[in-house]
């Protein structure tokens, strides 16, 4: 008795310590979330696919990328590829986190499953509070952000159902997204030949392929040239 | 696409997704370095793909025929602006969104 009550202290104490830091991620969730809801409705999905892919994929650029996926033929291998290339950053977040979430029991596989940008950030970044349990702070955190993203995602489609606005270019939410987040990598980056690759690799074999299967052939130069350029690419790296 | 087609589509998400997060701790012990070029590839890798998702989502753009590509430049740009003064992802986006949307519906 007195044993599922401290349990129950701890839990409590942990989503206390959680919660505040999540709260950037909330409205930022709700927003996104929204949008993208909002987005695959208007494409015809009815609020079910976004329900179901915020909670079984929870990664939100792949999700969006995902809504052009399912308007295009019928493409395993490019999707597969795709979506492997999107969301390959999370090998080094898992990385990174090898040591954290150590210890954490039962919970790692949660934990790891829900290891999206913004849970690991928080994760990654922030000092728990003396006292708080550490592998319950992971999970709230985690969980929080899941359920911000899921509630945004299936809002949005619930409001895409109701509202009779023309909604011709809703789809630039996408474009504008990865505009902003390709520009916020370029801020932060000191040499910019990775993201002039990506842009170049990308317009070449775009014009070389066509719309419909340049994605494969421009993954593969991705690869090969950021192997080639390796050393300007580091070069000043090691310096620091 | 039927249904079963979207459904496998979408499970072929889930599952590289969840290669990427669960392979980490899978491959390597927390006491053993990753290797140099995975380490490498880690840090390079994510600006090259930024850049080609933005190429991805303006790919069905037409420079050849009306509207020549103009509101979707005019969208970029001001995304790029807008950033740059405010840095507010949020507000980067919508207005951006906005000002596409009004004009792909009014102006062109």
């Amino acid at each position: 008795m007195t044993d599922s009550k401290s349990k129950r202290a701890i839990r409590l104490k942990a989503l206390k310590a959680a919660f505040p830091k999540t709260l950037p991620i909330l409205a930022g969730f709700l927003f996104l979330g929204i949008s993208y809801g909002f987005y695959m409705r208007v494409s015809g999905f009815s609020f079910f696919f976004p329900l179901c892919m915020s909670i079984i994929i929870f990664g939100g650029s792949l999700e969006f990328v995902a809504v052009t996926m399912l308007l295009s033929p019928f493409a395993p291998i490019q999707t597969f590829l795709m979506a492997l290339v999107i969301q390959a950053r999370h090998l080094f977040y898992g990385i990174a986190m090898l040591d954290k979430y150590k210890c954490t029991g039962k919970k790692k596989l949660y934990l790891i499953f829900g290891m999206c940008d913004e849970s690991f950030s928080i994760n990654c970044s922030q000092e728990i509070p003396e006292g708080v349990d550490k592998s319950y702070f992971y999970f709230f955190v985690t969980l929080l952000n899941h359920l911000y993203w899921i509630t945004g995602a299936t809002l949005g489609s619930l409001i895409g159902g109701f509202i009779k606005f023309d909604t011709t270019g809703i789809d630039f939410v996408m474009t504008s997204m990865f505009i902003v987040i390709f520009l916020e990598n370029w801020l932060k980056e000191k040499r910019h030949i990775s993201s002039l690759i990506g842009i170049i690799a990308s317009v070449v074999c775009l014009i070389a392929f066509g719309k419909d299967s340049f994605l494969i052939p421009t993954m593969a130069c991705i690869i090969i040239l950021l192997a080639l350029f390796k050393k300007p690419i580091t070069k000043g790296d090691e310096a620091k | 696409m039927t249904l079963t087609q979207q459904i496998i589509t979408i499970g072929l998400c889930a599952l590289a997704t969840m290669l990427t997060r669960f392979l980490p701790f899978l491959v390597f012990s927390s006491d053993k370095e990753p290797p140099k070029f995975i380490k490498y590839i880690g840090k390079a890798l994510p600006g090259a793909i930024f850049g080609m998702l933005v190429v991805y989502c303006l790919k069905g753009v037409s420079l050849t025929s009306y509207s020549y590509g103009l509101p979707e430049l005019i969208g970029v740009l001001s995304v790029i602006l807008i950033h740059l003064w405010k840095r507010k992802m949020l507000l980067s986006i919508a207005s951006g969104t906005v000002i596409y949307m009004i004009l792909v519906q009014l102006v062109f």
